[in-house]
């Protein structure tokens, strides 16, 4: 593994070796000293040209906790709000000589550009690009599922919300499949992409259909803009008939969980009750994102130069 | 003015033949001709001779983006592509919206001399939709303007569309449409499919284009004027222009060579050389584009020659400007998808590419017409057996965004006559 840039790239083994990194890396978290000296040395750059506190936080965690050295570029403030291009930015961490560069960028392939066009050498991971994959939440959500379910291999996993504008969604659709589970999106038909042919997930426009037999269901943030553009007419009728409340959750099966990527829209796609209830493991997932990214960022950035030399040939 | 003698040329739709190029004509046809003695003598064996082709969509960027393209550069890639006139998109900086512009263009074109440029004046003002641009002062300019398009926008209102229509009757105009509803298109980045979906682009309907192009064909039915469709791209687009076609409508229709060619799956490099609009559609688009091309539903093939200067294509995707160079391999990328699959003979390249554009765009006169004696001497001789690999550094023109770099194609333009006059021999510019 060179970069990060689509969980659909992971093979089997690759997902699960990087949950099983992450184990480790979370069993950590419960000891007085919570470092690893793996990545010393090395200067991981969080590039951020899209606001996002908690991923931004969560990788910085990360690679600070190898002990690498972080260096933290977001667009506000930066030169890129000055209308600097993704090709100087770039030229710019290479001059720098940034091992592993974080990107979150609003532009679907933005950190595939940035991997494959020459510009910089170093690792890239997708911290999440446009419309397109989150990489890594997908890995964090899966991390997530395995501790409270086991295996995933035919688990029904339920993702409900705007999947058309999500890249959680698609990230996790890829993994969750190769993974072994059955996955299943329900939203109303306008948040679904027109040609779902190519998925490997079912569909669904009823999510009361699909509760009673999901293992974990995953609500995504739904913004209330989208019913200006006509996605939906109301976030009253949204959340109606696809929101997540308690009378909802009571359908799920005894050992179901409930997963948000966050920010959540509380009384929109998801009720407090239900966030807050015992089946909610929302403020697990933040945890588990940090062990997830150590495991990424060591996995890619503490091989063996040689590996990184053949392959930037 | 040097005379010519072309001898040993296949003559399209004909025998092999000499020709013969005086003062700016074709003066003969035929064997064993009488040639002046300081006639210059071009051997032609093995290579066709096709009439001059014209493109009827160029966007030639000046005024205003001479970063991107001039009037000479455009024009040199032109002569190279084989082409003997070029009609110059509206959507320069000012906008071709005034009598003024499109003689400053007209002008341009003729200093140049490598291919006699054509003005499209705009719809409307400004291109923005609302009002109409003085249609009647660019018609009666020295630049005799008769093809009006908005392109690169949609007229959209249906209204403002009708009477665009109505009014270019009076000077026998046609107006060029930009088929493409907006709402429906907004922050549209690629084909709308499975594949945009994947790769989380915004989708770009068939839907959109074939909504305007039947709503334009119905107007059009309803005021009897002419229309002419821009850079048609769905299959579904062939289908109701040919059931048009079929009752009588009054329509013709243009195909790129991209959209002859490439298929939507490009995007998945998220390579911004990719990026049209319309954008690169299906396989069965490809397939269906290139049968109406066969079968007479699509009349011409015009490039949509677009050229960006490297900062806007050189970057993430959704920042990329639209569009792709066309005019130097257009006759390449035709010969591969038409003629190389047995749809169309080389008289129906001569009909696509120059008959049938010079007709849409009234210089008949000049230019698309057959090559006998007494016809003006625009003609370009092509070597079909030759196969070349596309460098973007090597194009005449000023800017690098060929979506077929690195492709080899058939054919080679050996040599263009603009009114007898070389502009490029031996596959290269002649002056």
């Amino acid at each position: 593994m060179r970069h990060l840039l689509s969980a659909g790239d992971l093979s089997r083994d690759e997902a699960n070796l990087i949950l099983d990194t992450a184990e480790e890396m979370r069993s950590l978290a419960d000891r007085p000293i919570k470092k690893l000296p793996a990545l010393r040395g090395r200067t991981v750059v969080n590039l951020f040209f899209e606001d996002s506190t908690r991923t931004r936080i969560s990788f910085e965690a990360a690679a600070k906790r190898l002990s690498a050295d972080v260096i933290n570029f977001s667009a506000k403030g930066s030169s890129v709000s000055k209308g600097e291009s993704l090709k100087d930015t770039a030229l710019t961490l290479q001059a720098m000589g940034a091992d592993g560069v974080v990107c979150r960028h609003g532009s679907s392939g933005a950190p595939h550009l940035l991997a494959t066009s020459g510009w910089m050498t170093g690792s890239v991971v997708n911290a999440g690009d446009g419309t397109h994959e989150h990489p890594t939440q997908a890995l964090l959500d899966a991390f997530t599922m395995r501790r409270h379910l086991g295996s995933l291999e035919g688990r029904r996993i339920t993702i409900v919300g705007d999947v058309l504008h999500s890249r959680v969604a698609r990230s996790n659709v890829l993994l969750l499949s190769t993974l072994g589970a059955d996955v299943t999106v329900v939203a109303p038909p306008t948040l679904l992409p027109v040609d779902m042919t190519s998925w490997p997930c079912a569909t669904s426009y009823d999510l009361d259909g699909a509760l009673a037999k999901s293992d974990a269901v995953m609500m995504l943030r739904v913004q209330r803009e989208r019913m200006n553009d006509a996605y939906f007419p109301s976030a009253r009728e949204y959340t109606r008939r696809y929101g997540l409340d308690v009378h909802r959750m009571a359908q799920l099966p005894d050992d179901a969980i409930v997963l948000h990527p966050g920010p959540m829209n509380r009384g929109m796609e998801i009720s407090a009750e239900v966030a807050d209830s015992a089946r909610s493991v929302i403020v697990e997932q933040v945890t588990n994102g940090v062990a997830v990214r150590m495991a990424v960022l060591y996995l890619l950035l503490s091989g063996s130069n040689d590996t990184t030399e053949e392959q930037t040939a | 003015m040097t005379a010519y003698l072309i001898t040993g040329a296949k003559i399209v739709g004909g025998d092999v033949a000499d020709l013969l190029i005086e003062n700016g004509k074709i003066v003969a046809v035929g064997t064993n001709l009488d040639a002046p003695k300081d006639a210059e003598t071009i051997d032609a064996q093995g290579l066709i001779a096709l009439p001059g082709l014209v493109d009827l969509h160029t966007h030639l960027r000046e005024p205003g983006r001479e970063d991107a393209e001039t009037v000479l550069t455009g024009t040199r890639a032109a002569a190279l592509g084989g082409f003997t006139a070029v009609f110059a998109m509206a959507n320069t900086d000012p906008v071709a919206d005034t009598a003024g512009v499109v003689e400053q263009v007209w002008r341009l074109g003729r200093d140049a001399g490598y291919a006699d440029v054509y003005p499209i004046g705009a719809v409307t003002v400004g291109r923005k939709g609302t009002q109409l641009a003085e249609l009647g002062a660019m018609a009666d300019s020295a630049a005799r303007v008769r093809v009006f398009s908005d392109d690169g926008d949609c007229v959209w209102d249906a209204a403002l569309m009708r009477r665009a229509l109505e009014y270019v009757k009076a000077f026998d105009g046609v107006i060029a449409q930009h088929a493409q509803e907006p709402r429906l298109t907004q922050g549209a980045q690629m084909n709308e499919g499975a594949l945009s979906g994947v790769l989380g682009l915004t989708g770009w309907p068939s839907v959109a284009e074939e909504a305007i192009i039947a709503r334009d064909i119905l107007l059009n039915a309803h005021v009897g004027s002419k229309l002419h469709i821009c850079h048609l791209s769905t299959k579904g687009s062939v289908e109701i222009v040919r059931a048009a076609k079929k009752r009588g409508f009054e329509v013709t229709a243009e195909v790129t060579p991209h959209h002859l060619l490439l298929t939507e799956d490009l995007a998945a490099s998220y390579n911004p050389v990719y990026k049209v609009n319309p954008p690169l559609r299906t396989k069965d688009d490809v397939e269906a584009v290139r049968e109406g091309l066969a079968d007479g539903t699509i009349d011409i093939v015009a490039t949509d020659h677009a050229p960006h200067p490297v900062e806007d294509k050189d970057c993430e995707w959704s920042a990329a400007a639209f569009g792709m160079l066309g005019l130097e391999t257009a006759l390449s990328v035709v010969q591969q998808a038409m003629i190389d699959t047995k749809l169309m003979t080389w008289a129906d390249v001569a009909d696509r590419m120059s008959y049938r554009p010079a007709a849409i765009g009234q210089v008949g006169g000049e230019h698309g017409r057959p090559l006998e004696a007494g016809a003006p001497a625009n003609l370009v001789l092509v070597d079909l057996a030759a196969e070349r690999t596309v460098v973007p550094g090597e194009s005449a023109s000023l800017s690098r965004n060929t979506p077929f770099d690195g492709m080899t194609l058939p054919g080679k333009v050996v040599a263009t006559f603009l009114r007898g006059t070389a502009t490029v021999l031996d596959g290269k510019l002649a002056r």
